[in-house]
């Protein structure tokens, strides 16, 4: 199988610019909300994410956070390795406050499951929303169900998403591969 | 680097540059863990530890327990007195006794050298050496290493002095090889009677002027006398070694460096170290103490998801 392009960088461009405006929508000048992009891939977006909102907004304050969730993984010791951790920079109180949670790539729910222990540890929030890039909805193994979709893409498990970005991969584009693993 | 090179924690001896980096990195996030406002993560959930300690502590074994709660592992805990052991068990008979439990790591403290290699060799659960006979504290050794680092910024070219009873002590031990492997400088100073005869053998250098030593060293860590393992006597007195070997202020003044003091406690206050020295600025003791509990959790982390 040849790997697909799913978005170009305009397509993924126009897709974050309309995910922020969905958020701005909800939540209006973020008041009594935050962003928290998830470790290591959903930060990336995130990023990307909290930029255009500001360019949007005026410079509008915005809490964002950075959450790592290596410690609240279900798969620790069935990998065989320790997954090294990611820093986690919340500098702000999650208490009573709307969340927004940003990943790249929704697939199992298991990630997203471990983010909600992670958060929760940091206190109470009002709501917990989600939002990703690529919504692999066929393979859920949680009811977990995002709020903000880029993009929905039906796959088979034997394919795996790539997400690239140009500050790491050179160019912005998001592929369907096949999964050597 | 992902994972450590080997299976226990016997001594720093057995790690790699590597292994030390990874473990520094492990704690720098659990340092972070450790700041929340719920100061826990299930990680090791699944894991059962077991404290066996055959001979007296109170700040590495509560470290290592706070640690294994952090982390959200089962502990229990066994100490000498007043149990099988008096009655005449043997160490491997106590420890399979323990593990047919179903415990899956040991933290051991022993009172002779060895005895953490020894049942490393003869068991399958991870070992974690909390410190044997007069050999080595490895994890005493990290987190000097660390709490440098966290102050220093690197440990590299950095002069590190080891003050006092080099030959009685196993943070001597671990410190020296730990120190070394990251780059550092080690020089030990204190009576000739105190240590060992070939200690430049290791990599360090020996200074017997308490004055000298400190004018060279960047951080002096400065170690407790250990009476309970002198079988004879090293030193006429505790009074004439305060007086030779004794940090204190006036002398710390004297010198135009700002030396950066350890000590891995328990402090004999006015023998090794004098209270305007342990409670001052200078001091990293009580880093030492907080920055252990995240060290314990890295190591633990690290050798649990080796399985």
């Amino acid at each position: 199988m040849h790997p697909r392009l799913i978005l170009d960088s305009k397509k993924l461009d126009l897709t974050i610019t309309r995910l922020c405006h969905q958020l701005i929508e909800q939540h209006k000048e973020f008041t009594g909300a935050a962003i928290l992009g998830v470790q290591p891939r959903g930060v990336m977006l995130a990023d990307r994410i909290y930029t255009r909102l500001r360019e949007i907004l005026g410079n509008q304050h915005i809490d964002y956070g950075k959450l790592d969730i290596t410690f609240y993984r279900d798969d620790f010791r069935i990998k065989g390795k320790p997954i090294i951790a990611d820093e986690t920079n919340i500098n702000f109180s999650l208490e009573n406050k709307n969340i927004v949670l940003i990943d790249d790539v929704l697939y199992t729910g298991r990630t997203i499951r471990s983010a909600l222990d992670a958060l929760l540890d940091y206190g109470r929030p009002a709501d917990v929303e989600l939002l990703v890039l690529i919504d692999r909805r066929l393979h859920r193994h949680l009811p977990i169900q995002a709020k903000y979709v880029g993009r929905i893409i039906d796959s088979i498990t034997t394919e795996k998403v790539k997400v690239e970005w140009k500050e790491t991969d050179g160019e912005d584009k998001v592929w369907m591969i096949e999964d050597k693993d | 680097m992902s994972a450590l090179s080997t299976k226990h924690l016997v001594g720093i001896k057995n790690l790699e540059k590597s292994d030390i980096d990874l473990i520094f990195q492990t704690a720098d996030n659990f340092k972070e863990v450790l700041q929340r406002p719920i100061k826990k993560v299930p990680s090791l959930r699944d894991i059962t530890v077991a404290n066996i300690f055959f001979e007296d502590s109170t700040r590495t074994r509560i470290s290592f327990e706070l640690a294994e709660k952090r982390l959200s592992a089962d502990t229990i805990n066994f100490s000498a007195s007043g149990s099988s052991v008096k009655k005449g068990e043997t160490l491997l008979d106590t420890v399979r006794n323990i593990l047919a439990m179903k415990v899956d790591m040991v933290v051991m403290r022993h009172s002779s050298s060895g005895a953490a290699n020894f049942l490393s060799q003869h068991i399958d659960a991870n070992i974690v050496n909390a410190g044997d006979g007069i050999h080595e504290h490895p994890t005493q050794g990290l987190l000097d290493g660390y709490s440098v680092r966290e102050k220093l910024k690197e440990l590299k070219g950095l002069n590190y002095l080891i003050i006092g009873d080099i030959k009685h002590s196993r943070v001597a031990g671990s410190d020296i090889p730990l120190m070394l492997k990251m780059g550092a400088k080690v020089k030990v100073c204190g009576p000739p009677t105190l240590v060992p005869k070939y200690i430049e053998e290791l990599g360090v250098s020996y200074e017997p002027n308490l004055k000298k030593a400190l004018e060279w060293c960047d951080v002096a860590n400065v170690l407790r006398i250990q009476l309970e393992r002198m079988d004879i006597k090293f030193i006429p007195s505790l009074r004439e070694y305060a007086l030779f070997y004794g940090v204190n202020r006036q002398l710390l003044d004297s010198i135009k460096k700002d030396i950066t003091i350890m000590h891995p406690g328990p402090i004999n206050r006015g023998v090794e170290l004098n209270s305007d020295v342990a409670d001052s600025k200078q001091s990293l003791i009580l880093h030492q103490v907080e920055n252990g509990v995240a060290i314990r959790m890295a190591v633990l982390y690290l050798l649990a998801g080796r399985n």
